[in-house]
């Protein structure tokens, strides 16, 4: 189970591609998918390596990005 | 129309949309540092807790429909009088959180006099200003702010300082009046300096909470459809060029 976990509002994306520069572990991708407005969305590519940083979110201009941090990780953290 | 996900089983929600935003996707091009702005501005708002009272004054530029990402209240003012909304509204109702968002286009050009006496007034008001150093919304033409050599579609060969002037520095001349509270330079090309402006953007709220008076954020930003770069190559083109004119940090700050 990864650290952490990235959901795409496919619609709000619109492919900057910002994310996928700041991501610290490679995690983020283009994916081969459209949306509706023609914009080529982001995916999890390795999502094995996603450790729930939200550095991809905060950089989001569109602010599509939901950050989730598996429950034991976020107790470890704290 | 964005949907409510439900949680992972196993997982918990670290960061989501903020509350003081509406489903409504932004207008921006994509990757405009816009977009950022207006997020921390709505996190401000979460954060303490003042959005059933504030009242946002929404500029002429790529900004004009912040009225629809907003769950705030909104006027949406004529160009360049944003100040003079906001001081209007601030002293007949001083128990409202009273905020501008406005463009250089808009508060560094056709809005200076309102700007500038606002500020001198010591308006108890916060002003959020995002400097890209271009018109974007009108087609990239040259603003106050645009950089020594940097081409436009109105100057195709480069700013000419000697013919166009030199880049208006808003927030060093407002820094030297005795109205201001807290005047500051923030950028959000990547992740520390975007922690770095929110924390500026809660201070300039926060000091209007305590009445502390005039306080103004500019924020350096992008126009990669104008400046013709790719989003990252603009954000570079800020962190690399921009704050050697714009230097970031604190210009003026009573505490």
């Amino acid at each position: 189970m990864p650290k952490g976990l990235v959901i795409v509002d496919k619609e709000r994306c619109k492919g900057c591609g910002l994310c996928i520069e700041a991501c610290p572990f490679g995690v983020l991708d283009f994916s081969s998918e459209y949306n509706a407005s023609g914009y080529r969305v982001v995916h999890m590519a390795h999502p094995e390596k996603c450790t729930g940083c939200a550095v991809c979110a905060n950089v989001c201009p569109d602010v599509a990005l939901e950050i989730y941090r598996e429950e034991s990780s976020v107790r470890g953290a704290a | 129309m964005s949907v409510e996900v439900a949680v992972p089983k196993g997982y918990t929600r670290v960061f989501s949309k903020p509350r003081a935003l509406s489903d409504a996707g932004f207008t921006y091009c994509p990757g405009c540092h816009h977009g950022i702005i207006t997020r921390l501005v709505a996190e401000a708002i979460d954060e303490l807790g003042i959005l059933e009272r504030t009242v946002g004054i929404a500029p002429v530029g790529c900004a004009v429909f912040l009225d629809r990402f907003f769950n705030c209240d909104f006027v949406q003012a004529a160009h360049g009088r944003a100040c003079a909304v906001a001081t209007g509204i601030k002293r007949a109702r001083p128990d409202l959180v009273v905020f501008t968002y406005q463009g250089d286009g808009d508060l560094a050009a056709i809005g200076t006099a309102e700007t500038v006496h606002a500020a001198n007034r010591g308006e108890n008001i916060t002003v959020i200003f995002v400097n890209n150093g271009i018109y974007g919304m009108t087609g990239g033409e040259m603003a106050p702010t645009t950089l020594p050599g940097q081409r436009t579609t109105t100057t195709p060969a480069g700013r000419e300082p000697r013919l166009h002037g030199y880049p208006l520095k808003i927030s060093e001349m407002l820094a030297q009046l005795d109205g201001p509270a807290y005047i500051t330079r923030q950028a959000v090309f990547d992740h520390p300096h975007i922690v770095k402006a929110k924390r500026a953007i809660l201070k300039a709220f926060r000091n209007q909470l305590d009445g502390k008076g005039f306080s103004l954020v500019e924020i350096l930003s992008t126009c990669p459809t104008n400046w013709r770069m790719s989003p990252a190559e603009a954000g570079r083109w800020v962190a690399e060029e921009v704050t050697e004119v714009f230097p970031l940090g604190d210009l003026k700050d009573v505490g």
